[in-house]
């Protein structure tokens, strides 16, 4: 049983606010919510299934029905850190096809800004009931200095040089400087990125995502609902999730669980990464995306430096415009988790709803992957492709 | 005496990974190899990762190992190193590298283990730079 044409985004919705001094976790949920439901023409009494995960507050997916007043029949909090979104994307579709639910809300929302968190350079203080965090933990394991471990190993075996990171911070800053809301705008030019403060070898500063607060939500919804909807919809064709782990200790952090995902997305959907007209690539940190853009096939293992240098990530210019909204790395990174707003900047891609500066013309097919946790050796990973609706 | 820098912790410990930590206080790092696949594996469960058997024993590592990735993290009251170091034995845990020159570091270079004492009964294998 496939998934393929049986379910459609009709409502997305992004949070303006990166600040949210005024607002609760719950509210900012709440208030997601209520915009994707606008968007796609629905109300709350429609909502028959919610999806939520770890940045929820209290008991999750049950405090949240309770906080929205929402009457379900299905509910799946799936937590696999900031893939997670596009995690419940393919459990939603799957939930529809098997006829659990018709209309289903999925939300994210924190504010990580708000509560003054160090998300990347503090050692992680969350989940020391975690088997594994005894092991690393005490030597001061963050989330910049997993990901900067990873570029080393790449930089040592493909010859990846900092220039080339830079480059797909300069992609998203071109991009960024057309969206009113991101928190950089500034456009960067490579030296820029890598005159920035050395955090974490061989990360800079510039290779890092911003931290925000703010939200995002979905509502995924049947075909005949889809076909009732005045609002454009957007067809779901495939997906693909898969964790990967530190394999007991054959640790390789080159690759990603793109690797497995990516394949199962463009098997289900039956295209190839050749006919993807617009990507949104998880971008915690500039090697995050490069490592990602490998895994998914749009070129060859290593050759990702090479991929991204010159502008090849940039709308109009490169030959795979990415995250047209500024991504996680210039415009907003709610919760720590970026896959939400992948998601939702390709819908407005597929709908041509994206700033004419950035929108790719005649955007028929898109692709946006999400990745959670540490790239390489507890990470959740997944990828979703969607079609232009008929609906 | 706690000799731990200010990014280090004493490790949360539980009745499952006590030897390997009581161990340490040993000068001794102990790892977990699967009697029927013969595989060794990293962190240690009881049972082996990669076979799903239950019969697992406690070894001693040699504390010799390779590089395999490492940061220098610069941003942090006391900048120091971070890596991930391949065992002789197999599997790569994460660690410190330490007594070093931070920018002297490189992958596959060779290490040996040292142990620094937590102050709480046990110390952090950590490693330094074969000369």
């Amino acid at each position: 049983m496939s998934i393929r044409n049986k379910a459609y985004i009709a409502g997305a919705y992004e949070h303006p606010t990166r600040h949210a001094v005024d607002k609760s976790t719950a509210q900012l949920h709440a208030e997601v919510a209520k915009g994707a439901l606008e968007d796609a023409g629905l109300t709350k009494d429609d909502v028959d299934a919610y999806y939520c995960a770890g940045d929820a507050p209290g008991l999750g997916g049950l405090s949240m029905v309770e906080y929205m007043g929402l009457q379900v029949q299905h509910i799946d909090t799936t937590e696999t850190g900031g893939s997670s979104y596009v995690v419940h994307i393919g459990h939603a579709a799957a939930a529809i096809v098997a006829g659990k639910c018709n209309v289903a809300l999925i939300t994210l929302a924190g504010r990580p800004k708000a509560e003054g968190m160090a998300t990347g350079t503090k050692p992680r203080a969350w989940g020391m009931d975690a088997p594994d965090a005894s092991f690393e933990f005490p030597f001061g394991s963050t989330v910049t200095n997993n990901y900067a471990m990873a570029a080393m190993r790449h930089m040592h075996e493909f010859g990846t040089t900092s220039e080339q990171l830079a480059w797909i911070k300069v992609a998203a800053s071109h991009h960024a400087q057309h969206n009113e809301l991101a928190a950089i705008r500034k456009v960067l030019t490579v030296e820029d990125v890598v005159n920035s403060p050395m955090i974490s070898d061989p990360l800079h500063r510039m290779d890092c995502c911003v931290i925000t607060d703010g939200g995002g939500a979905l509502v995924v919804v049947s075909p005949d609902i889809a076909k009732q909807l005045k609002r454009k919809s957007v067809r779901i064709l495939g997906h693909g999730e898969s964790p990967k782990t530190r394999i007991g200790g054959r640790i390789d952090l080159t690759y990603t669980g793109a690797k497995w995902s990516g394949p199962k997305a463009f098997d289900e959907a039956k295209v190839t990464p050749s006919d993807i007209d617009y990507a949104s690539i998880y971008d915690s940190f500039t090697i995050t995306v490069l490592e990602t853009i490998e895994d998914l096939g749009f070129c060859e293992k290593g050759k990702g430096g090479q991929f991204v240098a010159d502008g090849n990530l940039i709308s109009g210019v490169g030959t795979l415009p990415f995250n047209t909204d500024g991504g996680g790395l210039c415009n907003n990174h709610p919760a720590n988790r970026g896959g939400m707003t992948k998601v939702v900047e390709a819908v407005r891609q597929l709908r041509g709803e994206a700033h004419p500066m950035v929108q790719v013309p005649n955007c028929k097919l898109a692709l946006a992957h999400g990745t959670g946790g540490s790239v390489g050796t507890r990470m959740g990973s997944a990828t979703v492709i969607l079609e232009r609706g008929d609906a | 005496m706690n000799q731990l820098g200010p990014h280090n912790s004493a490790p949360v410990s539980n009745v499952e990974i006590q030897p390997f930590w009581d161990a340490t206080a040993k000068g001794k790092l102990l790892l977990k190899k699967c009697n029927d696949c013969s595989d060794v594996h990293y962190y240690p469960r009881t049972i082996c990762p990669f076979c799903f058997s239950d019969n697992t024993v406690w070894i001693e590592a040699s504390g010799n190992g390779i590089i395999y990735s490492y940061s220098v993290i610069r941003k942090a009251e006391v900048p120091y190193v971070i890596a991930y170091v391949t065992l002789a034995e197999g599997p790569t845990m994460m660690t410190n590298i330490i007594e070093c020159d931070l920018d002297a570091v490189r992958i596959d270079m060779l290490v040996t283990v040292s142990f620094v004492d937590t102050g709480e009964g046990n110390a952090l294998p950590m490693f330094t730079l074969d000369s």
